[in-house]
């Protein structure tokens, strides 16, 4: 039976574009159907914002690579209509353990807070993550959504003038060109289209190679995350076990900077490492091996003209966190509203430096969280080392450290503070919901706040009268109307109220916060929304 | 504000010096420096305060 990362899924067809005399142009091209350029492209469609994906390849990613989802791309995947079968395939866990040298130092539960739709995270190979979005692209065809899937598509070259770029793209056919007022590079951390323009993709290089086998194995295993530092079957290194759907294992190996690739991926070999692991008996069938190394780099811009970057192409992340498809997810969520409003006319292009100051908050914060995970797993002195060590050997005794433990500060969404964008605040309401803030869902009569939220601006009153629409310049506000006498649990309170007696919150499109007061007060509304339009 | 005690806080400093000295004894350069990094963890734990914490970091890089 072939993988389902071995069948072509969106095989090359001839486009009525490969004919034309003149290049055709199109509103928006998006390079690269991996998860940020499926996610951007369905956010524009089911907007109504004609798209077309190109890319090279015409499968879901090879291998599974990625297999930690955050709740925040979850909840971004629920607005985008594709949420449910993900979680539904994944698998949930919150347990986890760490062991140093042969002892368990401890174990720890997440302990997911309450009155969230989606979990923490679950845990699902990248390739049924990307055939979900292809399922989702598909089902927005037959709705007859503008979007289009081209594979077989490689962009060769680019090129751009102040009112759009042209794209060169080689198929089995030969090459054709097309035009588009804006292009967005989803084509991954080699991004062809940032090499073409020029554009330095600058960083920290770590000397660390990684070994990747998933194995399916009918293991006893628990569900849960376990991380090894030093042990004696990698000894000086560090080795992960996480649990994914279909009894597919993520078994990933540290191994030093000076190996021999091949020899390391001989299958014997990985069947030597495995067994000293998990011992002589097992038997697993190997899906997918790999050695990988990494770097923390991004784009000094994220747009350039009229080509705009997302995903792996705009910023580059260790694995330690499961911050790189999450953050790229988090990119289109923050980049498709403003390029249709700016599309339509109602923002100016200006707009998109929003896009980098907000996106290059969150790479810059991914980054960081990301390097200092891999400076604990791999101390890169002596006394990194010593205090790691340190850190480890209290932990097996004492709570006090087990804080410090890092072995991958898994993703969390950041909020926007300084964003140009954000309006007012009001003091008295709650820290964790202020402007910049993705809104934190909570139950409400009939289902999650979340559900009800998003692809367009809403205003929400709570224990506050507002009017049932708002419209301003051509923008349809929309208003939803709170009561805490429905919050039994007393989630949405804790969460948007606070101290407060009655709260407003304008929310953006992506589901952030723009700006909040504890009254309605229609002219600072209105203010707040030009603003958040980058007017 | 709390600030960084850099005054005299320790009754019997003669008897605190020895007993930091005895739990040294007979370790190894490595077993020491390994102490060491555990004592360093468990008091700025103990202190909590990440200002004080601060300044202690940079008095002791005989930074102030
Ligand atoms: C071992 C490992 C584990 C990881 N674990 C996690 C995790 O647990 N959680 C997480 O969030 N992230 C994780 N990541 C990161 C995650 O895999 C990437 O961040 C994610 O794939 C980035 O998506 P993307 O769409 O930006 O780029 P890609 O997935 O790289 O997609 C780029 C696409 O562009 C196409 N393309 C390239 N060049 C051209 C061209 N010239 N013309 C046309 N198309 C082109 C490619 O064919 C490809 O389909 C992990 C990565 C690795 C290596």
């Amino acid at each position: 039976m072939s993988k389902i990362f071995e069948v072509p899924l969106y095989p090359y067809q001839r486009s009525a574009d490969q004919d034309a005399a003149t290049p055709v142009r199109h509103k928006v091209v998006v390079v690269g159907a991996g998860p940020v350029g499926l996610a951007l492209a369905i956010d524009l469609a089911m907007q109504d914002v004609p798209v077309v994906v190109v890319d090279e390849n015409d499968k879901v990613s090879w291998g599974s690579r990625a297999i930690c989802f955050a709740k925040r791309p979850l909840e971004i995947l629920d607005r985008l209509g594709c949420g449910d079968p993900m979680v539904d395939k994944g698998v949930i866990w919150n347990l986890g353990k760490v062991y140093f040298d042969e002892r368990q130092v401890f174990g720890f539960n997440l302990l997911p807070e309450q009155g969230h739709k989606r979990p923490a995270f679950i845990n699902l190979q990248q390739y049924y993550f990307e055939q979900y979005l292809v399922d989702r692209v598909r089902a927005l065809q037959a709705e007859g959504k503008p979007i289009e899937l081209r594979g077989g598509n490689k962009v060769l070259d680019v090129s751009q003038d102040g009112t759009g770029a042209e794209l060169t793209i080689g198929t089995p056919d030969g090459p054709y060109r097309i035009a588009a007022d804006w292009v967005v590079a989803c084509d991954g951390a080699a991004s062809p289209v940032r090499t073409l323009l020029g554009l330095d993709f600058t960083g920290r290089v770590f000397e660390d190679n990684f070994l990747i086998a998933d194995v399916v194995m009918e293991a006893k295993f628990p569900t849960e995350r376990w991380f090894w530092f030093d042990p004696p079957f990698n000894r000086g290194q560090s080795a992960l076990l996480h649990k994914q759907p279909d009894n597919v294992w993520r078994i990933d190996f540290q191994l030093g900077w000076d190996i021999d690739r091949a020899e390391e991926l001989k299958p014997e070999n990985i069947d030597r490492r495995l067994k000293a692991m998990l011992g002589e008996e097992i038997s697993y069938e190997l899906e997918w091996s790999s050695i990988y190394t990494f770097q923390c780099r991004r784009m000094d811009r994220f747009h350039q003209g009229r080509v705009i970057f997302a995903g792996d192409a705009a910023h580059q992340v260790s694995p330690f966190g499961a911050r790189g498809a999450n953050s790229g997810l988090q990119d289109t969520d923050n980049l498709a509203w403003k390029l249709k409003l700016i599309i339509e006319g109602k923002s100016p292009v200006t707009l998109l430096d929003s896009y980098d100051a907000e996106r290059i908050h969150g790479a810059d914060e991914n980054i960081l969280n990301s390097s200092r995970s891999t400076d604990f797993i791999t101390p890169k002195s002596e006394i990194s080392r010593i205090f790691r060590d340190a850190v480890l050997d209290l932990s097996e005794r004492y709570e006090a450290t087990r804080p410090m433990v890092n072995s991958g500060r898994l993703s969390v969404p950041c909020t926007y503070d300084g964003s140009p964008l954000n309006g007012p605040d009001c003091m008295t309401l709650p820290a964790r919901t202020r402007p910049g803030s993705p809104m934190v869902d909570a139950p409400v009569p009939g289902g999650w706040l979340l559900d009800l939220l998003g692809s367009r601006f809403h205003l929400i009153t709570i224990n506050e009268q507002a009017p049932d629409a708002f419209p301003v310049e051509g923008l349809d506000v929309k208003c939803l109307s709170l009561f805490t006498a429905d919050d039994a649990d007393g989630h949405l309170a804790q969460r948007y109220l606070g101290d407060a007696k009655s709260a407003v919150y304008l929310v953006r499109p992506d589901q952030h916060v723009a700006a909040r007061w504890d009254h309605y007060d229609e002219t600072a509304v209105k203010a707040a929304l030009l603003t958040a339009i980058g007017r | 504000m709390t600030a960084l005690t850099t005054k005299a806080n320790i009754k019997a400093p003669d008897e605190f010096y020895a007993e930091l000295l005895a739990v040294h004894e007979g370790l190894s350069k490595s077993e020491s420096d390994a102490l060491n990094a555990r004592l360093i963890l468990l008091l700025a734990n103990h202190i909590g305060n990440r200002a004080v914490l601060s300044q202690a970091l940079r008095a002791a890089a005989l930074k102030d």
